[in-house]
């Protein structure tokens, strides 16, 4: 997974998603070490003290924490990772929501259509 | 620990009647890496010389580590100006030991490694050089001094992406808390993501001095956008 920034908001916050998704998806292993801030801040192309405040946020919530001598570690609890990616998952469906009432779709409906969503696709293929 | 770098105060600056700085009150703190934006002849050069000792204030006062302008805050300063002043004779060898001479604070090895990493070739003159090759030797010399505060007048502008990318990336990994860096360009969508706060100078005067986050979380748009609609011409 790539760093991207988009333009409307605040780059922290996106940092702050981004290595979110790479914990969530193993990108960084649970209960690994994390590089260090100057290295991420590097790699992403980002101020070091925006990275640093980013870090600072999950330490905070306690995805990641500080050891004395090796820096930071992901947590090793595994739950915690489990009710990030939900919480993730949760937040990605409101934006999916929100874009698809803005469509004019009724909850009821949007359902219906992800429900279809690959039959019908294949049905369009078929016809073709 | 005083944590402010620099403080300028009511200062103004005045070529005859035309007043190119007016009343400009800047601090910067120690860690920083600051975004001097504004268009051309907004007094951006004009402030940069002022921090440097190159012009005197008509009126008003700058401080740098607590100094005057001065030696004390030259041996402190890394300035890349925005035109070259190097011999156009000699090569990039000659130059390193030049500013070994010159300055307490320079750390050869880091100059040598981004020579390196820039394919320099180390024995060819300034003057064989092409444009962009010249201004990433500068600012590789200018950079690899250990000081205080780096005041960099348009330092990416003639240079390519992948060099700016490589440019941007040693601001970033050099980085040392106690140091802040100035940059002055235009080219602010290439450098937005890597600074902490931006300064607006408008006809001599500051419109805004505020974090990058803090604007993006304020009024929606990057830096990019937001110069846009505030110098709209």
């Amino acid at each position: 997974m790539a760093w991207s920034f988009k333009e409307d908001r605040p780059i922290y916050t996106q940092l702050l998603e981004q290595i979110q998704a790479r914990i969530v998806t193993g990108q960084y292993k649970i209960g690994e070490r994390l590089p260090s801030v100057r290295e991420l801040a590097a790699e992403a192309g980002v101020n070091p003290n925006t990275m640093q405040r980013a870090l600072a946020e999950l330490e905070r919530i306690g995805l990641v924490y500080s050891q004395r001598t090796s820096g930071r570690m992901i947590t090793d609890d595994a739950q915690k990772i489990g009710e990030m990616k939900m919480q993730l998952a949760q937040d990605v469906i409101e934006e999916f929501l929100q874009n698809m009432k803005k469509l004019g779709y009724e909850q009821k409906e949007i359902a219906q259509l992800i429900e279809q969503y690959p039959t019908g696709k294949r049905k369009e293929t078929e016809k073709a | 620990m005083n944590d402010i770098l620099l403080e300028a105060e009511y200062l103004t600056k005045c070529y005859g009647k035309k007043k190119a700085l007016s009343n400009i009150n800047i601090t910067l703190e120690k860690g920083k890496i600051i975004g001097l934006l504004g268009p051309n002849g907004s007094g951006k050069s004009t402030f940069i010389k002022l921090c440097n000792g190159l012009l005197q204030p008509t009126s008003g006062s700058i401080k740098i580590v607590g100094q005057p302008i001065g030696i004390e805050t030259k041996k402190v300063v890394s300035y890349l100006p925005e035109r070259t002043y190097l011999d156009d004779n000699m090569t990039p060898t000659q130059l390193l030991d030049y500013f070994m001479d010159f300055y307490e604070d320079f750390d050869k090895e880091r100059a040598l490694g981004m020579f390196k990493s820039l394919n320099i070739d180390m024995k060819q003159r300034m003057k064989n050089m092409s444009k962009g090759t010249k201004e990433k030797v500068q600012l590789i010399l200018v950079m690899s001094r250990r000081a205080k505060l780096y005041i960099l007048d348009e330092p990416i502008g003639g240079v390519d992406p992948a060099a700016r990318d490589y440019i941007l990336n040693t601001i970033i990994t050099n980085y040392d808390p106690e140091a802040s860096v100035i940059i002055s360009t235009h080219l602010i969508s290439d450098i937005e993501n890597v600074l902490d706060e931006v300064i607006f100078i408008k006809n001599g005067e500051k419109v805004l001095q505020k974090s990058v986050d803090a604007i993006r979380e304020d009024e929606g748009k990057s830096i990019d956008a937001l110069f846009r609609e505030v110098f709209r011409c």
